[in-house]
């Protein structure tokens, strides 16, 4: 039913899902819980920073992408000075496309999973002896955990779904740069609508599983809460 | 010489609006009530002794412990303190076991110069939370969840102890459930424990000292019987004006099944208690219970007659006069009426006798 190429481009969507989400739930992290906390006069600003992907037309993102990362780019040229090749056009290209585009859909979970905890267990956890890192931990972490599925489906499947983006800064390499998004556009372009249907149908129903267990969750959230 | 105070304190906070200027200078100090209307700047007080807020320029000690000398802090996790919230904040992540472990765990290491980390086992059985120990605490009552949370800041192996209300918002019955608890649990602890509260009953049955507190200064500090009887104090006017009085078991009256209770002042007697001899109680006697005589009544119902010398009289009010009275170095209120005041020529120094129709047995 596919073929090698479109296997290729099924794997390789997985790969920059996978890598872009963990990054962005590394990353994301202190982000999030510097913004669920602080009452810095700078915090709006990052807001809207992190924000900026969910309006802005993935063309221009993608454009100032590509400009950032071709040879007279700063991070072309960054590149170049430690002796390697501009990223455009690169798998190392799109996962940095793909961080900077699914960043909302990560820090906006976990910022809200965190606010929603309040200082409260914090402050019992330190009267108990718990070190700022021990409370994080052992308090923050599990108690943000919906908020963590959350926000690794959302991170997960909004990389899945990108298109505009991958097609500004990546072009259509199979094995490199040629993700699921692009392979239906090319199979459409060439009339191969039987094609099409495969990649799109397979990515309707692997969105609609993972947004399920998104609210399933959430639902469960909500009555843990209740307490 | 007199001893070092036990607790030394010095707190300056701000907190929007709010401002909390107290210093404290505590003796070996038991149970130490913190009393106020809301908004007096108990709970800040309470918090910023753990250190949950900045208390810039501050000086704190707990024993030998100094935990703020200015701008040397130590932070909040290494204050060997338990702090019951008022809301019980329970971890909603972990079960009864997993909240309690989670203080046990962290407990100040057993030394020496410590007392050793109270046995879980020990703790668990003295707040009577052993059946709950399995449950997720979604489902815990309320009286519960105070019992769990209280166990959890013991079992951290605390220097002093800070209870912010830990009864609030439960009913009457639950209430009356977890006083004994907690009244056990300070006579176990051999620790200081400050407690918030502004329910008088709870402060007169577990307070040893009282700091009674007005719009973030402290208005006056003392032993709790003190601090009720005083004149210039408002806790002792109103309808609940009271003295407080430590009295040992002397014996029973098994022909009128009565109790004896010696207090330096007498001797008292209420209705059978099944309590040992030699045991000491907390008894109460309001100021309106009391009435003054000039002669020791002999034909009267009322059992309770000792000797007792005018120290105060302040007017209550157009009618009425509160006086306090010196019965054997203990502090004691009665109220009477302006027109007996002046038909007994009562004035400070004078002798009479008061007549106590009740008295209540606390714990």
């Amino acid at each position: 039913m596919l073929t090698h190429i479109e296997w290729l481009a099924v794997w390789l969507t997985l790969r920059l899902a996978l890598t872009t989400t963990l990054i962005l739930l590394l990353f994301g992290t202190p982000l999030a819980w510097w913004l669920a906390g602080t009452r810095s006069r700078v915090r709006p600003i990052i807001e809207a920073v992190v924000a900026l992907p969910l309006i802005l037309p993935p063309t221009v993102l993608g454009f100032y992408l590509l400009i950032a990362l071709g040879p007279s780019g700063p991070i072309g040229e960054f590149m170049a000075l430690l002796g390697g090749a501009p990223l455009a056009f690169t798998f190392t290209g799109l996962v940095i496309g793909s961080v900077i585009y699914s960043l909302p859909f990560v820090v906006q979970p976990l910022q809200s999973a965190f606010a929603g905890i309040g200082q409260r267990p914090m402050e019992v956890a330190a009267t108990l002896g718990a070190s700022p890192l021990d409370r994080f931990f052992r308090v923050a972490l599990p108690l943000a955990r919906n908020g963590y599925l959350t926000a690794a489906v959302l991170g997960f499947a909004h990389t899945v779904g990108e298109f505009g983006v991958v097609l500004m800064i990546g072009g259509s390499i199979p094995g490199e740069t040629q993700v699921l998004s692009i392979a239906i556009y090319d199979n459409v372009e060439m009339l191969e609508y039987g094609r099409a249907h495969w990649l799109a149908g397979g990515l309707l129903l692997l969105s609609f599983g993972l947004l399920m267990i998104v609210y399933a969750a959430n639902r469960r959230f909500v009555v843990a809460r209740v307490v | 010489m007199t001893a070092p105070a036990q607790i030394e304190a010095r707190l300056h906070v701000t907190c929007g609006d709010f401002r909390l200027d107290a210093e404290l200078s505590l003796p070996d100090c038991g149970v130490v009530a913190l009393f106020g209307e809301s908004g007096s700047g108990k709970t800040t007080m309470l918090r910023a002794i753990a250190g949950l807020e900045a208390n810039p320029g501050g000086y704190l000690r707990v024993g030998d412990s100094v935990w703020q000398d200015g701008a040397q802090v130590v932070p909040v996790h290494r204050r060997a303190l338990g702090y019951v919230f008022q809301e019980s904040s329970l971890f909603t992540h972990l079960s009864v076991r997993g909240n309690l472990e989670f203080g046990h765990r962290r407990a100040r290491p057993a030394n020496g110069t410590t007392p050793p980390a109270r046995a879980f086992d020990e703790i668990v059985a003295l707040l009577g939370i052993g059946p709950l120990l399995g449950r997720g605490v979604g489902r815990l009552s309320g009286g519960e969840r105070r019992r769990v949370a209280i166990a959890r800041a013991v079992l951290r192996n605390p220097r002093l102890l800070l209870m912010d209300e830990p009864l609030t918002g439960l009913d009457m019955r639950a209430r009356h459930e977890i006083l004994p608890f907690i009244e056990r649990l300070v006579a176990e602890l051999s620790i200081p424990v400050f407690y918030v509260s502004h329910a008088a009953d709870e402060v007169a049955r577990l307070a040893d000292q009282l700091v009674l507190l007005d719009a973030g200064r402290i208005v006056a500090t003392g032993p709790i019987n003190d601090m009720l009887t005083r004149l210039d104090l408002p806790l002792a006017h109103g309808e609940q004006a009271e003295a407080l009085i430590e009295a040992v078991v002397a014996g029973h009256d098994d022909e009128f099944a009565l109790t004896l209770l010696d207090f330096p002042g007498g001797r008292f007697c209420v209705p059978r208690k099944a309590l040992r001899i030699g045991a000491p109680v907390r008894l109460r006697i309001l100021a309106r219970d009391v009435s003054l005589t000039l002669e020791h009544q002999t034909d009267t119902s009322i059992l309770n007659i000792f000797p007792a010398t005018v120290e105060a009289i302040s007017a209550e009010n157009e009618s009425q006069n509160l006086v306090r009275l010196d019965a054997g170095g203990v502090p004691v209120l009665s109220q009477v009426t302006r027109k007996s005041t002046v038909a007994l020529d009562l004035q400070p120094g004078r002798v009479v006798y008061a007549q106590a129709k009740s008295i209540a047995l606390l714990a």
